[in-house]
């Protein structure tokens, strides 16, 4: 079963028809599964909200994004007129590019035979596969910044702004977190990562050993983490699509784009999705391997049965990037790279090194139980240092009323800040009027209207009800 | 088959096209561009050799040539960006008071 | 003509013209994306030497953020569409001296090699793999390395300090 798994020496040597056809297939995937994505997420986005979503054009409403893209064709193209010409073109270019060259180095499936020549299900793969991956989503970032910059109008160039600093910053996360993957794997090639996550790692817990799945997302659970959230940041998708947010900067670094150049920018980001989900799939889920119920059956890796696998896979990771996207809010900017400089790369970074240590106690000659030792004071040391951690000190915030009063004078009235709206002066005096005739009636008849008395005395919005 | 006498010829021209860009340019962030030309045509000399050689350490110096790079870029924009925020100019001719 | 050949050709034409409009544009981002096309064709030389990791690096470091990083400055700073006008200082004396330095080094070029041709070792698999790489990098040259991230960390602390404006005005407050 193994011998149907490339190795990195399968590669290289295909006839040039063969080359075309998987080129040409890896296009196609991402071309059809933009339109399917799209699709896919309004559809389900629908079902949340409880609503049918596009169910008009063709059956289920599939050919919904075909027919937005029709009509995106025959829109008029439109430049501003202060932008850069040639800069302005080329940006939906780039990003449209980069997104699809990722794909070459995305394992689909095993050995199979394309008519008698034999082939891995992969355009390419290189040693350094992975470090193409990042390269190429380091690159996009152009598209999106130049396409910013080159409209000459200030929201692009805000977006353009954000999204190249969210996107550095996210990749450096996504750089640690493979580093452990790359550890474990031993390999940075993604046919062969794909190949180290067959094999199942014996676990002993107390004598007694059990074969645990050599899927990383078990085995490095917090780099899948890490690498997912950092996935839909550097892939601009809800809750951090911060370059377009629709309500802050219009669409960002899209808004003065149309027509054609606008659908490539579209193109671009579910391609970058589809992109993200696949490298998710490759790195933590096993690729093209069937999962455990299936995987019982021999046949399943062999043929063109795990292209289904990977297929499932990949759509299973959409759902959950669409999931996000119809429960969280957008993150304000300063949440977001707090997130990211604050939180994620100091975990990354700590991760590795307790994965070091694991490995280095591994091959150590040292004991079962020096290791546990050592282990040990590691943990209690770091706890400590929790524990007398210097606590930042909240500086304790004025409250409004000293905010009100430390302005200089000659400021803008106020209104009241603690919401309590004072009745407006015809209601004051409807209450007022209320209450006299009240009081004058109290005197002819004390016992029946004695609640009334009180409502009306204590308790002016009642009265203001009342009217 | 190019001898390893072309890629150096390339790294030199480069060098040079860094080098006079550097005095000729204003803007500190255009010299900043020239700088990582010159670089690259030193990391260019470096993989070469290490090619010709048969061994690693050329490209490992490539390696710390690109490190040396980004550190250079991070504080060199921050002061320029500290200098942009007082003086409301990126141009190294405006940053003169020194000399008076 | 070898693929080598027309592959050496082919780059270096690019990088030379790339380099040559990062010098003499007078469009400032465009300077950027002619130095990105320049670094591009100096990646694709380093696959060409088979130094493969340091080419993919340098597109994911060099092009990917350093470049990206000055983008950002450029529009920061100022980023006009457009030609500007006063990105060049008349520059004699720079072109002099830069041409100088160029002559010095195709002297120092032509005494090191005296015209004698000097072919490559050609190997199927070159040396540059992940691997080889990162195990010369922590046998021999783990100090250099070390010293290195200290660098880092220093650029980082430093530029953290240098663009924060309240970090040396607080302690310059509690100075006095």
């Amino acid at each position: 079963m193994l011998s149907q798994a490339p190795t990195l020496a399968d590669f290289g040597h295909d006839t040039w028809w063969v080359i075309i056809i998987k080129v040409l297939a890896a296009f196609v995937f991402g071309v059809v599964m933009t339109l399917l994505g799209v699709w896919f997420e309004r559809r389900m986005i629908g079902w949340m909200q409880v609503r049918p979503g596009p169910n008009r054009a063709g059956p289920f409403g599939l050919l919904q994004t075909l027919a937005d893209g029709l009509k995106m064709a025959f829109k008029e193209d439109l430049r501003p007129r202060g932008s850069d010409r040639l800069v302005f073109l080329i940006a939906p270019c780039i990003s449209a590019v980069c997104a699809l060259t990722a794909l070459a180095v995305i394992p689909f499936g095993p050995i199979v035979s394309i008519f008698g020549e034999r082939t891995p299900l992969q355009v390419t793969d290189v040693p350094v596969a992975v470090l193409v991956l990042l390269a190429v989503s380091a690159l996009s970032v152009y598209g999106v910044v130049l396409g910013g910059w080159a409209s000459g109008s200030p929201y692009p160039l805000l977006g353009g702004l954000r999204a190249s600093a969210q996107m550095i910053s996210y990749e450096v996360t996504m750089g640690l977190a493979v580093v452990t993957v790359f550890m474990l794997a031993g390999s940075m090639s993604t046919s062969e990562i794909v190949a180290a996550q067959a094999s199942n790692p014996e676990l002993s817990i107390g004598g007694a050993t059990l074969a645990v799945p050599g899927w990383y997302v078990l085995l490095l659970l917090p780099t899948f983490v890490i690498f997912a959230i950092s996935a839909v940041g550097e892939t601009n998708r809800l809750p951090f699509d911060l370059p377009e947010a629709e309500s802050e900067l219009v669409a960002g670094f899209m808004t003065e784009y149309s027509s054609l150049k606008f659908a490539l920018f579209m193109l671009s980001e579910y391609i970058h999705m589809v992109v993200a989900s696949a490298v998710i799939t490759t790195l933590f889920l096993a690729g093209w391997r069937a999962p455990w119920p299936v995987s019982v059956w021999d046949g399943a890796n062999q043929g063109w049965w795990p292209l289904l696998w990977f297929m499932g896979k990949v759509v299973l990771v959409m759902f959950v990037f669409v999931w996000l996207r119809a429960t969280l809010p957008r993150l304000r900017y300063d949440q977001f790279m707090r997130l990211g400089w604050k939180v994620l790369i100091p975990l990354a970074l700590g991760w590795v090194l307790v994965l070091g240590g694991t490995r280095v106690a591994q091959v150590s000659d040292l004991s079962r139980s020096e290791q546990l030792w050592l282990g040990g004071a590691v943990a209690a040391v770091l706890l400590l240092a929790v524990l007398f951690w210097p606590a930042r000190r909240q500086p304790s915030r004025p409250s409004p009323a000293e905010q009100v009063a430390a302005r200089p004078p000659g400021s803008f009235p106020l209104p009241p800040l603690d919401l309590q709206v004072p009745p407006s002066p015809q209601a004051r005096r409807a209450v007022a009027a209320k209450r006299t005739a009240a009081s004058g009636r109290s005197e002819a008849e004390p016992a029946v209207k004695r609640p009334l008395e009180g409502r009306a005395g204590t308790d002016p919005e009642g009265g203001e009800q009342d009217g | 088959m190019p001898g390893p006498e072309h890629y150096v010829a390339l790294s030199a021209l480069l060098f040079t096209i860094g080098a006079v860009g550097v005095l000729v340019r204003r803007n500190a962030i255009v010299l900043f561009m020239c700088i990582e030309l010159m670089l690259n045509a030193a990391n260019l000399a470096l993989v070469t050799f290490a090619r010709l050689h048969g061994d690693l350490n050329g490209q490992v110096m490539a390696f710390f040539v690109m490190v040396v790079a980004a550190a250079e870029v991070v504080v060199g924009l921050a002061i320029i960006m500290l200098i942009f925020r007082t003086r409301r100019s990126a141009s190294v001719d405006d940053s003169n008071l020194l000399k008076y | 003509m070898t693929v080598a050949d027309v592959l050496l050709l082919g780059l270096g034409a690019v990088a030379v013209g790339a380099g040559l409009c990062v010098v003499t544009t007078a469009h400032l981002v465009r300077a950027g994306l002619y130095l990105v096309v320049c670094l591009g064709a100096l990646a694709g030389m380093f696959l060409v030497l088979t130094a493969e990791l340091v080419a993919w690096v340098q597109v994911l470091i060099y092009v990917g953020a350093v470049v990206v990083l000055l983008l950002f400055a450029v529009m920061l700073t100022r980023a006009p569409i457009g030609a500007s006008g006063d990105l060049d200082r008349p520059g004699w004396p720079g072109l002099l001296v830069g041409a100088g330095a160029g002559l010095g080094l195709a002297a120092l070029f032509v005494d090191a090699y005296r015209w004698t041709s000097v072919s490559l070792p050609d190997g199927p698999d070159g040396p540059g793999s992940a691997g080889v790489l990162g195990g010369e990098l922590f046998r021999s040259w783990v100090l250099p390395f070390e010293v290195l991230s200290v660098l880092l960390l220093a650029a980082l602390v430093g530029a953290i300090i240098v663009s924060r404006p309240d970090v040396g005005a607080s302690d310059r407050g509690a100075e006095r």
